[in-house]
């Protein structure tokens, strides 16, 4: 149900069934390397592309949702993925392999929050019984995708973020046994923010502001207070971006605790992995919150949050041709049903 | 064409300003110096080797030493060492010619997947393609009016 201007109400309570995050090596010495489902400790992962070793991780954290939400493949109605290399195609490379009805998203590192926002819908509304949604990244994969080789030994600024190597899924279902269960309640879909930022090695700065576009209109269409939420998390604006984004928010007279504002990009690695600024990346959030998150809450560490993917929609090209880069933020509220 | 930043633009600006980490430059410069002149140096060795253990002169032993220089930009680049060092040492492990062989080589690794002809072959040189191109056309220019200076008597 539409509330406000462009959030949605998920008056049936979609529940999370299950959800599963993979990560690759350079996770597996990260802060979170619990929380994953597969850890995997080559990068090449067994595949002779990174591309092909971007797409098995998908189909990995897909996989094993399904299978932790004791379903199988053939009962998902559809599936909701995207990630950042050219025209998707690890995920739809993985619909392929999984074959279930699919819709491929384009969100950039929000993609993991348009899907999970347009699966509650789904599953509201009553389109669908069974919906899977994720998003992953592949860092030698989006690295040759958007930067240098990986190999070349290029100096990046403390600005810079390092690509997530990832993926996390989620099973969503319209169940009616809801208590102590992971429901979506609401959604905020943003709106495309640009303010002028065109360095790609500063993308958190770039999303920024998109981020607190995004938690302004949340609670604006919603009529809540931010202290409503145990936790308010951006995606991946790590150093940079996430203080710009308190700042912004607090300028617009929003409360928001700094201690209860958190950012995935700088959740999931340890202070001596030099990433400079933090982790990036669509599987970054996804992994994140589908893996450590989800288990948090399922442990009564958390009852409410919002989650709040930033993207950053910029091509190689479109930086090289000096554009500036246009940035988006979706944002998911998830409770524990009580 | 520098697009002219709106108002709301500028204010951001200023709060992006104030949370940005900088480049620290002076230590960049410190680092690229010692790192880049150690490399410079580990070249000076080599020429001698080929000075003092082969038939090269002052101006012949430029070649091999380029060469066994790349070659060893090529081992520290295919062990995944380089990039690190690049990290570190920025502009010092950029601009010799280690740099130069770091580049060509990263690129055809990486290209490596889409096969011999249209990856490595024809990625090898998008980084470097840009040093051959424009060191070419700057030595062109530099020879030309060195050239135009003798002709004038100047020098």
């Amino acid at each position: 149900m539409l509330k406000g201007k462009q959030s949605w109400v998920f008056a049936n309570r979609p529940v999370i069934v299950s959800s599963a995050a993979v990560g690759g090596p350079f996770e597996a010495r990260g802060r979170l390397a619990n929380d994953f489902d597969i850890l995997h400790d080559d990068l090449w992962m067994g595949q002779d592309s990174y591309e092909k070793a971007h797409k098995l991780i998908l189909e990995e954290a897909i996989e094993t949702a399904i299978q932790k939400g004791n379903a199988t493949k053939e009962d998902v109605n559809f599936m909701l993925a995207g990630d950042l290399v050219n025209q998707i195609t690890p995920s739809s490379f993985a619909a392929r392999t999984l074959e279930i009805p699919y819709f491929g998203l384009f969100g950039a590192c929000s993609t993991s929050m348009e899907g999970l926002a347009l699966a509650s819908f789904l599953i509201n509304n009553q389109g669908a019984k069974k919906v899977v949604t994720g998003a992953s990244s592949h860092n030698a994969a989006i690295e040759k995708q958007f930067r240098y080789p990986t190999e070349y030994g290029s100096q990046k600024p403390p600005t810079a973020q390092w690509t997530v190597t990832g993926a996390g899924a989620a099973l969503l279902t319209d169940t009616d046994e809801k208590a102590g269960k992971l429901v979506t309640t609401s959604a905020t879909i943003g709106k495309v923010v640009d303010l002028g930022i065109s360095d790609p090695f500063n993308m958190g700065a770039a999303m920024a502001p998109a981020a607190a576009d995004t938690i302004i209109a949340h609670f604006q269409d919603l009529q809540l207070d931010p202290s409503y939420y145990d936790l308010i998390i951006t995606g991946d604006l790590a150093k940079i971006g996430s203080p710009i984004a308190l700042e912004l928010l607090q300028k617009e007279g929003l409360q928001i605790n700094s201690e209860k504002f958190k950012d995935c990009g700088l959740m999931v690695y340890q202070k001596d992995q030099k990433v400079q600024a933090g982790g990036s990346g669509a599987g970054c959030s996804a992994a994140v919150l589908y893996g450590h998150l989800f288990n948090e809450m399922r442990n009564g560490k958390y009852q409410r949050i919002l989650l709040v993917a930033t993207g950053a929609l910029l091509s190689p090209l479109s930086f090289q041709q000096k554009e500036s880069i246009p940035c988006i933020a979706h944002a998911v509220s998830i409770e524990v049903h009580p | 064409m520098a697009k002219q930043k709106s108002p709301e633009q500028k204010r951001y600006e200023k709060i992006e300003q104030k949370h940005e980490a900088k480049r620290p430059v002076v230590k960049n410069c410190i680092k690229a110096f010692f790192v880049g002149g150690s490399i410079c140096l580990v070249g000076q060795a080599v020429s001698y080797f080929y000075m003092y253990y082969f038939h090269f002169t002052e101006q012949t032993a430029g070649n091999p030493t380029v060469a066994t220089m790349i070659f060893f930009a090529m081992l520290l680049t295919g062990f995944g060492v380089y990039d690190k060092i690049g990290q570190f040492a920025g502009a010092g492990s950029a601009v010799p010619i280690t740099g130069f062989g770091n580049s060509v080589i990263s690129a055809a690794i990486e290209h490596r997947t889409e096969g011999f002809v249209l990856g490595v072959g024809g990625n090898m040189f998008k980084l470097a393609g840009s040093v051959i191109l424009f060191g070419v056309f700057s030595a062109f220019v530099v020879a030309l009016i060195k050239t135009l200076l003798l002709i004038w008597g100047v020098i």
